[in-house]
């Protein structure tokens, strides 16, 4: 390492050290957040408070990002190959819990109840298959990205191609997602126009990654998980320890779903909330918090937890996080740690979300009069946020008037009337609990911890794979080191400000599409990665047939049943599970749209598409789950192609074998890599 | 023979990665086709098919993958094929 000195971050003394630094850094961040505390007591505005939070987090960021710099290639794209298990699993912890899994995960088990565990599961369990099927061949293996096997294990330019075409489809709906993300806490919490927020989010992200790479990429994301999960627990631990005196919030929300289901019951006795009828006729509550299968059914909970952990196994930002590993060993334990790390937050959002439901079912439950609605939802309504009787809680006589046109409304808070949104059951907690503000500053700077630290990684996965896999592999194979990194960074500016400009623009479309990402990787990586390690005989011809038509049917089908929902029912109504009544609509619809007149021709449309995207489908499978089919597609061809072509040389099938043992160095050597230990 | 212990290093890796595999099976989707019958289980006030999708399927993922490390870590000694 001849350019690292000794001291900086990512020499000798640097990693000797690594649990006095952090543990300094740890006691640093505690005390920073007690100074503000106590400038909040003398009467600190909460404003002043929140600027605190974010730029002093993203300015530490900054630093450990600037002193991380480095002109070796080796350290640029796999942190020299040194970062050990513990730390690369909380680095890979930060990497895969996005904005959306810190703010909005809560919520969403708060609004589905049991089915939003689905995410909980898909989320984890997924680590299972990254430990024991792919990363520690992939770390023998000793590639700089995840194509990098593709092309060596499949012979060329064309499966490298896939894998980079595969990569950018997952990724760069992802990274802009998390910039969106970025603008939002950014613009909530420094009351700054979105646009500029994004771009100070940017600027943020990319002085963590472009001057080191993975290296600096890996020492913020350490950084930013001890942020995001110190903000996380927090509040919630106070708030256990508040309720029930104890601060395990894990346990003691046992309780409070007991209180769920009671009030559940009394509420729907009053009328205060939307009932269905149950077999013996009776109205009861309609979506019980523990009651399974209220809104995906069997098949679909079950896919989605399959899709969502396969597309976790396949995401070339966490598996690249594997390459940094000093060893094969460390790869495997790093998976552990890292699944603990993420364990840490998911198996507290339940909690989160059974302590707010417990808040607002009794809110409801003892008859809240309009004029009285708490302060927490005139926060959250002024940004549109929480709605009453459909209008956004901003205005008193507002909500008084919209519930007054709902016939018969009992003039009290009735849960049929609230709508919130996902976002604000963790950032409203530490407000319903009665803490102070800067608990409030704490969260956001957890928020946006989660989102940088994604952004980083997912950067940074695009931007190698352009400048590794694109530029030096099938461009220009006699680059200089000097040049191979002026080109990365410059592709990392590049991707950066294209996701950001994206971002900047709010598109709906692209924010919907993120969920795509785990089914897109799923259906286009998984089989060839795993086949490629665990079967000897797949080769080139197999790996590209699978690679294509499993991608291929998942885009199919998500597209077809998202933007050509008409026609992908009219072709494939037969295998839908659309009902009579459905059908019947379709034709109505489809009959009307026919016969509107010229001016009413869109809005017959817009009708018709809508009911068509209910129901086209393959066996009523949602699309988010669209693996289901892409993955036993991409199997069977792998499968199929490889036995009618001929088996891979020898000189591949060797290669093989050594992946499969420790023992030894990696197999590939880059020319300008430090030396493997 | 070197060649003994590297298939016998390959045959015990395959079998550990089965197993894992089919807890992994069970708990991420067996466990949970139960969910109505164990939800008649209450413990702490937690319905016990709901605590397995919450916590407990999760626990288990987490000790699964520390018990892997360090089994495949003796495998690899053993048949000497561990790295130095």
């Amino acid at each position: 390492m001849a350019t690292t000195k000794d001291s900086s971050i990512g020499g000798k003394s640097f990693l000797d050290n690594l649990g006095k630094i952090y543990g300094i850094y740890t006691g640093g961040f505690f005390g920073f957040v007690a100074v503000l505390a106590v400038l909040e007591q003398m009467g600190v505005p909460n404003r002043m408070i929140g600027y605190g939070f974010v730029f002093l987090t993203i300015a530490v960021y900054a630093i450990i990002g600037i002193l991380s710099r480095t002109s070796e290639v080796g350290e640029y794209y796999v942190a020299g190959r040194s970062v050990p298990a513990f730390y690369n699993g909380m680095a890979t912890g930060a990497d895969w819990m996005s904005g959306a899994s810190f703010v909005g995960m809560a919520g969403t088990l708060f609004l589905l109840g049991y089915d939003g565990l689905a995410f909980v599961l898909g989320w984890t369990g997924g680590y299972v298959l990254v430990a024991i099927l792919i990363a520690p061949f992939l770390r023998k293996f000793g590639a700089y990205t995840v194509p990098d096997f593709f092309s060596e294990r499949f012979g060329g330019s064309f499966a490298r191609f896939l894998a980079v075409i595969v990569l950018i489809c997952c990724s760069f709906t992802y990274v802009t997602a998390q910039i969106f993300a970025t603008g939002i806490i950014a613009s909530r919490f420094l009351d700054i126009d979105f646009t500029v927020a994004v771009y100070v989010g940017l600027l943020g992200i990319l002085l963590c990654s472009m001057l080191g790479g993975m290296k600096a990429v890996t020492w913020t994301q350490v950084a930013q998980y001890i942020v995001l999960i110190v903000a996380y627990l927090l509040p919630v631990v106070i708030l256990s320890a508040k309720k029930y005196g104890i601060p395990m919030p894990q346990l003691t929300y046992g309780q409070a779903i007991q209180d769920i289901t009671n009030l559940e019951n009394q509420m729907a006795a009053k009328g205060w909330a939307a009932t269905v009828k149950d077999a013996a006729g009776n109205a009861v509550f309609a979506k019980p918090h523990i009651k399974p299968f209220t809104t995906y059914d069997p098949l679909n909970y079950f896919a989605l937890i399959l899709c969502l952990m396969v597309g976790t196994a396949s995401l070339p930002h966490i598996l690249m996080r594997y390459f940094t590993t000093p060893s094969v060993r460390e790869a495997r334990s790093s998976v552990a740690w890292s699944l603990f790390f993420i364990f840490l937050l998911y198996f507290t959002a339940p909690a989160y979300a059974a302590f707010s439901k417990l808040e607002v079912y009794s809110l409801i439950n003892k008859g809240t009069q309009l004029a009285d609605l708490p302060a927490w939802m005139y926060t959250y309504g002024k940004l549109g946020l929480v709605k009453v009787c459909g209008v956004d809680v901003k205005v008193m006589q507002d909500v008084i008037a919209a519930c007054g046109k709902i016939a018969s409304h009992p003039g009290v808070l009735r849960l049929q009337d609230l709508s919130i949104n996902t976002d604000v059951i963790v950032l409203s907690t530490p407000e319903i609990a009665g803490m102070p503000y800067v608990i409030a500053g704490l969260v956001a700077a957890g928020g946006l911890a989660a989102a940088l630290s994604t952004a980083d990684g997912l950067l940074l996965a695009i931007a190698n794979a352009l400048s590794h896999d694109v530029y030096y592999k099938m461009v220009s194979p006699n680059a200089s080191t000097s040049t191979r990194l002026i080109v990365a960074r410059i592709l990392l500016v590049v991707v950066a400000l294209a996701a950001a400009m994206t971002a900047a623009t709010k598109p709906a479309d692209i924010l919907s599409m993120v969920a795509w990402a785990f089914s897109l990787a799923a259906a286009g990586i998984f089989p060839a990665l795993v086949m490629g390690i665990w079967w000897k005989r797949a080769n080139t011809a197999g790996a590209i047939a699978g690679m294509i038509l499993g991608f291929g049917v998942c885009v199919y089908y998500l597209v077809g049943t998202r933007y050509f929902a008409v026609s992908f029912h009219e072709m494939w109504g037969w295998l839908g599970t659309a009902s009579k009544a459905q059908l019947d609509q379709f034709a109505t619809l489809k009959q009307a749209w026919l016969a509107a007149p010229e001016a009413g021709k869109a809005a017959a449309w817009v009708a018709l598409d809508k009911h068509a995207q209910a129901i086209a489908s393959w066996w009523g499978v949602r699309n988010i789950s669209a693996a289901l089919f892409g993955l036993p597609v991409g199997f069977i061809a792998i499968w199929i192609v490889s036995l009618l072509t001929p088996a891979p040389s020898q000189a591949v099938q060797d290669m093989v074998d050594a992946t499969r043992r420790p023992r030894g160095g990696t197999i590939l050597v880059d020319k300008g890599a430090t030396p493997a230990h | 023979m070197a060649n003994d212990t590297v298939d016998r290093h390959w045959a015990r890796t395959q079998t550990l990665m089965w197993t894992m595999f089919v807890l992994w099976l069970i708990f991420s989707f067996v466990v949970h086709f139960f969910v109505e019958s164990l939800n008649k289980i209450v413990i702490l006030g937690f319905p016990l098919g709901f605590y397995m999708a919450a916590q407990g399927s999760l626990l288990v993922f987490v000790i699964m993958l520390f018990v892997f490390a360090s089994r495949q870590d003796t495998i690899d000694r053993e048949e000497g094929q561990a790295e130095d």
